[in-house]
């Protein structure tokens, strides 16, 4: 019986230069893009708390917005899970997310209550 | 295009559904695979040190304060090098993906050039990371703790924590009880008579950072960070090695053979993956 893993999908996926030409130049867009933010992230965390410290904690919440997109570009397009079929895309992506949900919910919550004991007893 | 293979398949294969319901490779798939389980130890790891970070607020380092020296330079540079380390690290993620498009070109001059230079970028971002070890160990003077459990951090001109006392311009200034790496407040530094009392009455004498204690603040940060950024630092070592093999590979022209480079796309995936974790290790351990 054939055997669907052992097909050569990759040679179904050579591209023309013209083609070619596109990707690159949506690679150097992401790349700008992944360049500037990181780069906003380094300069909100040596000047934000000298020019505004009682917002903090709304930094801390921009960095990990801002992480979560700079994720989404190298998944979607330096991984090309974005250009996979979807069926793929969700056996990737979504127990992981689920689990790791899961696990970030339980950490802030236990930390939170933990946090709490730590300051009574200390 | 992909997915839509070349050859007719029998109905069984497909799943019964006509048409094959990933279209992607055996070891594409595989590596997703490894690298979804790979994810979710250093997302493990992360949140690990998320609930202590977080139920201990109050005496835990933050990174600007801790990761601000730059190599041959003297002064306060809060988290640039590890910025610059994070721009090479992504920056060799782009030559990777820019390997691999070559690759879809059978362009093997090109796979070649952005590979070589994904190796070079690899390489020197594990060296960085093995100097920003040797400046964490080594620490930047240490403290010293009274036996009334009092702080002072110990300075000196040429940096000596074997025998800071007889250092020239030696000198101790108070520490904030509270937060590890700030002088207390209004605290003026201490004359040399003064700091050498308390130099030879004290308890105990902490500098850089080992697997017991640390200069920065609890054990556990030292800690995490030994174990967090060494495991994402031998991936980036074993990236390195995987991709000079395939290095080697394309350039003894293994890949054209085959007729195609899916191999490079393989190990890109991995090298992407390691340059994903490096983007939250650098928020989550460095920046919150």
């Amino acid at each position: 019986m054939e055997r669907d893993d052992i097909i050569e999908y990759s040679l179904d996926a050579h591209h023309s230069e013209e083609a070619g030409r596109q990707i690159r130049r949506k690679i150097w867009l992401v790349t700008l893009f992944l360049a500037v933010v990181t780069t906003v992230e380094v300069a909100l965390g040596a000047y934000w708390k000298e020019w505004m410290p009682e917002s903090w904690h709304l930094v801390k919440w921009t960095f990990v917005v801002l992480t979560l997109v700079k994720a989404t570009y190298i998944v979607m397009t330096f991984m090309h899970l974005g250009d996979e079929r979807r069926n793929i895309r969700a056996i990737i992506l979504l127990p992981y997310a689920l689990f790791i949900l899961y696990l970030v919910f339980i950490a802030i919550f236990e930390s939170n209550y933990v946090h709490q004991l730590w300051i009574r007893f200390l | 295009m992909a997915g839509d293979a070349s050859k007719a398949l029998s109905n069984d294969v497909l799943w019964g559904g006509g048409r094959s319901p990933f279209s992607i490779s055996y070891g594409k798939m595989m590596m997703w695979f490894f690298l979804v389980s790979d994810a979710l130890t250093f997302g493990g790891l992360l949140t690990a040190y998320g609930f202590v970070r977080h139920s201990t607020t109050e005496v835990w380092p933050i990174g600007e304060e801790v990761f601000r020296a730059l190599p041959f330079l003297h002064g306060s540079y809060p988290l640039i090098y590890v910025a610059l380390m994070t721009a090479i690290l992504i920056f060799s993620s782009v030559t990777m993906v820019l390997a691999v498009e070559a690759g879809h070109r059978m362009d093997k001059k090109g796979v070649i050039k952005w590979l070589f230079l994904t190796v070079l970028g690899g390489a020197f971002f594990v060296g960085s990371q093995a100097w920003e070890w040797s400046h964490f160990i080594h620490g930047g003077g240490g403290y010293i703790t009274t036996n009334t459990g009092e702080k002072y951090w110990v300075h000196n001109d040429t940096h000596d924590t074997h025998d800071p006392a007889n250092a020239p311009g030696f000198h101790l200034v108070k520490a904030d009880p509270a937060h590890y790496l700030i002088p207390a407040e209004g605290t003026p530094d201490l004359d040399h008579a003064a700091s050498l009392k308390l130099w030879n009455e004290r308890a105990n004498y902490v500098n850089g950072a080992n697997m017991t204690e640390n200069e920065y603040g609890p054990t556990q940060y030292a800690n995490f960070f030994f174990f967090i950024t060494g495991f994402h630092g031998f991936h980036v070592f074993s990236g390195v090695v995987i991709n000079l093999i395939v290095l080697i590979m394309v350039i003894r022209g293994v890949m054209h053979r085959r007729g195609h480079y899916e191999m490079v796309e393989k190990v890109g995936l991995y090298w992407h993956f390691v340059d994903l974790v490096w983007v939250f290790v650098f928020t989550f351990f460095y920046l919150l």
